[in-house]
């Protein structure tokens, strides 16, 4: 569960005040709302990435308002991705896995499932200047997953995509919600996204987060 | 549907004529302009190499280059480059990376001080650094104190040489590694510590990996750095033959004695060291384009 109780962030001359909703075990909530209203400020503090004035946020009941990015358990998936330019594709999936100091046979369990789950295993060898849009997404997703977070944050995920590749993702994030269970907050501005992927609609307007 | 007929009909009748030239406006102007400027410096450097090599034979230059106190300083210029670039490397790194990643109190006064040793005039830099060593606080002195108390005496000696070459080239490698920084994306270390990374295991993982041309690039621009070093180390570690000489003290000291083939010999060794850095340089394909 995601809980952000009268959360205030404040970005240079942006801010974001008194937002407040949460998100249930396990559902999929899409956020939409227009550019530049603070969807990705809400995601960024909610992972700890970005520091806020005041409230409180909570996940699956723990209150991680003050607690370092590392230490909250929160899968992300930036909308441009980043992915790391020294590191292979298995190497992204190994990162937070070598990071628990997991042994090398978990490691490579994890790696083969996610592999498998996202349809990257001919990846596996190849740095990220080489991959497509679409196997960039895949790659983040499964960097993002690969520590079985029990929260995933997706910033955008498919707005750079073609329609083909857009649909095969729906398919794979439906078959993630299915399998993983992760509770998720997904920021799209795309109406057929939400159709399609929702168990809960939220909006942001006017600096509030309300159902849809 | 009438007016794409009648278009193309006028077009093939056009193409029967003769084209009419339309005003022919010519680029050589600017390339002159731009290529005479900047060829001016080129042949400038040119020539002055050029007219080393005439002043002296090969003959000359082998006699100069097999001097014991020639040799004895090219061995110390090569290991006091050599230390001053890595002692710079260590400093410029986590320096270059706070100044490019974090907005903190003084930064900008920080910031500053780095640069101080790029405008200080050299001979002001050793000044200052004899002065710091030498200074009397009560009857504590720090040359006393590291040469009575740890036997490691610096001024006049080869530490002095190491640590004149080490502030002015640390400068400069400062610059390059916060330039380096600069051209990573932070949103990378940021995503690594949502992944479990704490900062530091973010800069070692992330950051430092996509750093490393940067960290050569720096090592080698503080290894050229002090090897032109030659006020601070003239004031701090004097220019005592074989054993406080470097190759440009010794450009100075063969002159001062009217040895002029030896100090040429020594400017062109000096030249080809020069060389052999930039060429490293451009083989490790820095992107810094020297």
């Amino acid at each position: 569960m995601i809980q952000l109780c009268d959360v205030t962030v404040k970005a240079g001359d942006f801010s974001l005040n008194g937002i407040s909703f949460h998100v249930d075990s396990g559902q999929y909530a899409v956020l939409m709302g227009q550019t530049g209203r603070g969807k990705t400020t809400i995601l960024e503090a909610i992972c700890g990435l970005r520091k806020i004035a005041c409230g409180r946020i909570l996940v699956h009941g723990c209150d991680v308002t003050h607690a370092l990015p590392a230490d909250r358990e929160i899968g992300y998936v930036p909308q441009d991705l980043v992915l790391f330019s020294t590191l292979n594709v298995r190497q992204h999936l190994e990162f937070a896995l070598r990071l628990r100091k997991k042994s090398a046979r978990e490691i490579a369990e994890r790696v083969g499932e996610l592999a498998n789950v996202l349809g990257i295993e001919h990846l596996l060898g190849r740095n990220p200047a080489g991959l497509s849009g679409g196997e960039s997404q895949r790659v983040a997703l499964g960097r993002a997953l690969s520590f079985r977070p029990s929260v995933l944050l997706l910033d955008e995920p498919l707005s750079a995509l073609d329609e083909v590749t857009r649909y095969e993702m729906h398919d794979l994030l439906k078959k993630i919600k299915i399998k993983s269970d992760v509770t998720t907050l997904h920021v799209t501005h795309s109406v057929e996204d939400a159709e399609v992927l929702a168990d809960r609609r939220l909006t942001l307007v006017d600096g509030q987060v309300n159902d849809l | 549907m009438n007016d794409n007929i009648s278009t193309s009909s006028q077009a093939g009748a056009e193409s029967s004529k003769t084209p009419t030239i339309i005003g022919q406006r010519s680029d050589a102007i600017f390339f002159l302009v731009m290529g005479g400027l900047s060829g001016c410096f080129i042949l400038l450097i040119v020539l002055l190499i050029i007219a080393d090599v005439l002043f002296t034979s090969p003959n000359e230059f082998m006699k100069a280059l097999i001097k014991p106190e020639i040799q004895a300083a090219f061995r110390l210029t090569i290991l006091s480059c050599t230390a001053a670039a890595i002692l710079s490397l260590w400093v410029a790194t986590p320096l270059g990376y706070l100044l490019s990643r974090y907005r903190f109190p003084g930064r900008w006064l920080v910031d500053t001080i780095v640069d101080i040793p790029i405008v200080l005039p050299p001979l002001v830099l050793g000044l200052s650094l004899l002065i710091l060593f030498h200074l009397k606080i009560g009857e504590w002195e720090l040359e006393a104190w590291l040469r009575d108390r740890l036997g490691f005496p610096v001024t006049f000696r080869w530490p002095a040489v190491v640590l004149a070459q080490f502030s002015v080239a640390c400068a400069f490698a400062v610059r390059t590694m916060r330039v380096t920084f600069d051209q990573i994306n932070p949103r990378a270390e940021d995503v690594a510590r949502t992944l479990g990374c704490s900062r530091g295991q973010a800069f070692m993982r992330i950051a430092l990996p996509q750093a490393w041309r940067g960290m050569i690039a720096a090592t080698t621009i503080a290894w050229a750095r002090a090897l032109g070093e030659f006020g601070p180390i003239l004031v701090f570690a004097g220019a005592t033959r074989m054993r406080t000489e470097v190759l440009s003290t010794t450009v100075f000291l063969e002159l001062s004695i009217g040895q002029l083939d030896a100090a040429v010999a020594v400017s062109l060794l000096m030249v080809a060291m020069a060389v052999v850095v930039l060429v490293f340089l451009r083989f490790l394909g820095t992107g810094l384009n020297v």
